[in-house]
């Protein structure tokens, strides 16, 4: 590895601790963010000379603070501020006598990560705003990844700002009650990072997936912050889970491979792994919730050897967990193929049928209703289901997989 | 004389290598590595998963049982080699080798092996692996 990616790396790692007690000296984003910028700007002079400090992430808070302070102090001579909008010398010294104390810390991070998790800002706003603060991906990055103009992103990324700044941050130290509900909104904005590098296909394959590493890389931080708090543990080996399983999800003509049909020797099995332990650490704690229900799920597939070594009634149950923790008929619809596994496609139809209406312009619905209707032999009525199912399809990778059953039931009824 | 190289590193620093810079780093280690096994003077190479992955159980009276790893601190035990060379001198070298471009602190400790032989069977790793 060269000088610069080592850095680099230290730069990336050190970011959301730094910004974010940053934010809390400055309590202003933009202020907090320059700061930070003309830290590492400093440290790329520095460090290749006299080798990277003992402690990163402190001397970069110590020299983006100074630099900010010369800036607001160049600044001051010609507009005088008002007093209330910086801190003074005093409470910043007063500050930093506390720097060293990692509860501090683990604050300043989850106020960082929540600030990006505002309520009137749309998921994807969220999304893109913690990759730019948090994870420090350039504009560009960003656009790439969600398949928008690089102008486009700014607009939005500066919006999102906007809104956040009109907005109150809350800088006191949270309760424990605040606490946890700080962490259940910024484990869903990372679970919805995670989601948007997997569940498209489309766009860069290495851009996705790298959003994925990125969702696996905050949930982890959050973790080493909050160590007992099983559903990040739930949520971290979720991730790791479901991520273990992507390079066997798309053929080499970028189709998607179904579960059942997945070469699982390409499964990662470091991953599994190290998911496989973190729900173990989780149901000790005989706390459940709705991650570690989905990671126990993702568990029970990555134990499989082979697709009929799946348990089956162990999936159902936990999927029957996960309807009183988070009723919604996706969640009925994901039960209803287990269902089909254990009690036959008839009791599965049954399950799904009430699901009609919320569902129907959803693809998966009708493609499993396509899927069971075919075993039971009714083809003109799966025929039916994988028409509706094609319609819906949003990628190419979805609308092939349909027709694949299509052709096969003109080859029958051609018979 | 036996010897371990535990290696010492800040977590999150490594975990924001890319793939490719991680498989760099250990490629560069696998040249030197790959020497001593050569001579036959490597023992097993263990990576350990992140601390978070890690659950402490601090023995008194009271039995506590811990979620992370045993300290908070600011590098953490990430892995280790298992080596078996003539001198301390000798280690040093490997190790210096090995580290060559890198940050972070390998530590030298000599070490004795109590059960040579033992390892999990089969049935116990099947799990993990």
């Amino acid at each position: 590895m060269t000088e610069l990616a080592w850095i680099d790396a230290a730069l990336t790692s050190a970011r959301p601790q730094a910004v974010a007690a940053l934010l809390r000296y400055f309590r202003d984003l933009d202020i907090a963010e320059e700061a930070y910028q003309e830290a590492c700007l400093r440290a790329l002079r520095t460090w290749p000379e006299k080798g990277p400090p003992r402690d990163a992430v402190s001397w970069l808070i110590m020299v983006g603070r100074n630099a900010a302070l010369d800036d607001v102090r160049r600044r001051a001579k010609s507009t005088p501020l008002p007093d209330d909008d910086i801190p003074d010398e005093e409470t910043i010294e007063a500050d930093m006598a506390d720097r060293l104390d990692n509860a501090n810390y683990r604050d300043d991070v989850l106020r960082l990560l929540f600030v990006c998790v505002h309520p009137e800002l749309p998921a994807t706003q969220q999304i893109a705003l913690a990759l730019r603060l948090v994870s420090g991906l350039t504009v560009k990055e960003i656009a790439r990844a969600f398949l928008v103009s690089e102008a486009a992103m700014e607009q939005r990324i500066t919006r999102a700002k906007a809104r956040i700044a009109a907005a109150d941050v809350p800088f006191e130290t949270p309760g424990a009650v605040e606490r946890s509900e700080r962490l259940g909104a910024v484990a869903a904005m990372i679970y919805l990072l995670f989601n948007e590098g997997y569940a498209a296909s489309g766009g860069e394959a290495h851009i996705r997936q790298s959003l994925c590493e990125e969702a696996i890389r905050l949930s982890r931080l959050l973790l080493r912050l909050f160590p007992s708090e099983p559903e990040i543990m739930g949520l971290t080996a979720l991730c790791l889970l479901q991520h273990a399983r992507t390079p066997a999800r798309l053929d080499q003509q970028g189709g998607i491979v179904l579960l059942e049909e997945q070469d699982r020797t390409l499964w990662d099995r470091d991953m599994i792994a190290e998911g496989l332990a973190l729900v173990d650490k989780a149901i000790r704690h005989r706390r459940t919730g709705a991650y570690q229900v989905q990671a126990a799920l993702a568990a029970l597939h990555a134990q499989a050897a082979r697709p009929e070594d799946t348990d089956w009634r162990a999936i159902d149950g936990l999927y029957a967990t996960l309807q009183t923790l988070q009723p919604s008929p996706v969640v009925t619809l994901n039960r209803a193929v287990a269902v089909s596994k254990v009690h036959g496609a008839e009791a599965a139809l049954a399950m799904i049928e009430p699901l009609s209406e919320p569902l129907a312009g959803y693809f998966h619905y009708h493609g499993l209703r396509g899927g069971l209707l075919l075993q039971l032999g009714r083809a003109e009525e799966a025929r039916r289901a994988f028409d509706r199912a094609i319609a819906l399809a949003r990628t190419p990778a979805e609308a092939a997989h349909i027709r694949q059953h299509l052709d096969r039931l003109q080859k029958d009824s051609a018979a | 004389m036996l010897y371990a190289i535990l290696c010492y590193h800040d977590e999150g620093l490594v975990e924001s290598w890319t793939k490719e810079e991680d498989a760099a780093v250990l490629a560069k280690r696998h040249v030197t590595v790959d020497k001593l096994r050569d001579q036959g003077k490597l023992g097993p190479v263990i990576r350990l998963m992140p601390t978070t992955a890690a659950t402490s159980v601090r023995n008194g009276r009271e039995q506590l049982v811990l979620d992370g790893p045993f300290a908070e601190t600011k590098e953490q035990l990430l892995g280790l080699y298992i080596v078996d060379c003539d001198s301390l001198d000798e280690v040093l070298e490997t190790v210096r080798t090995m580290g060559q471009g890198e940050s972070g602190t390998f530590e030298v400790r000599p070490l004795k092996l109590m059960w040579p032989d033992s390892r999990p069977t089969e049935r116990q790793t099947k799990s993990a692996s």
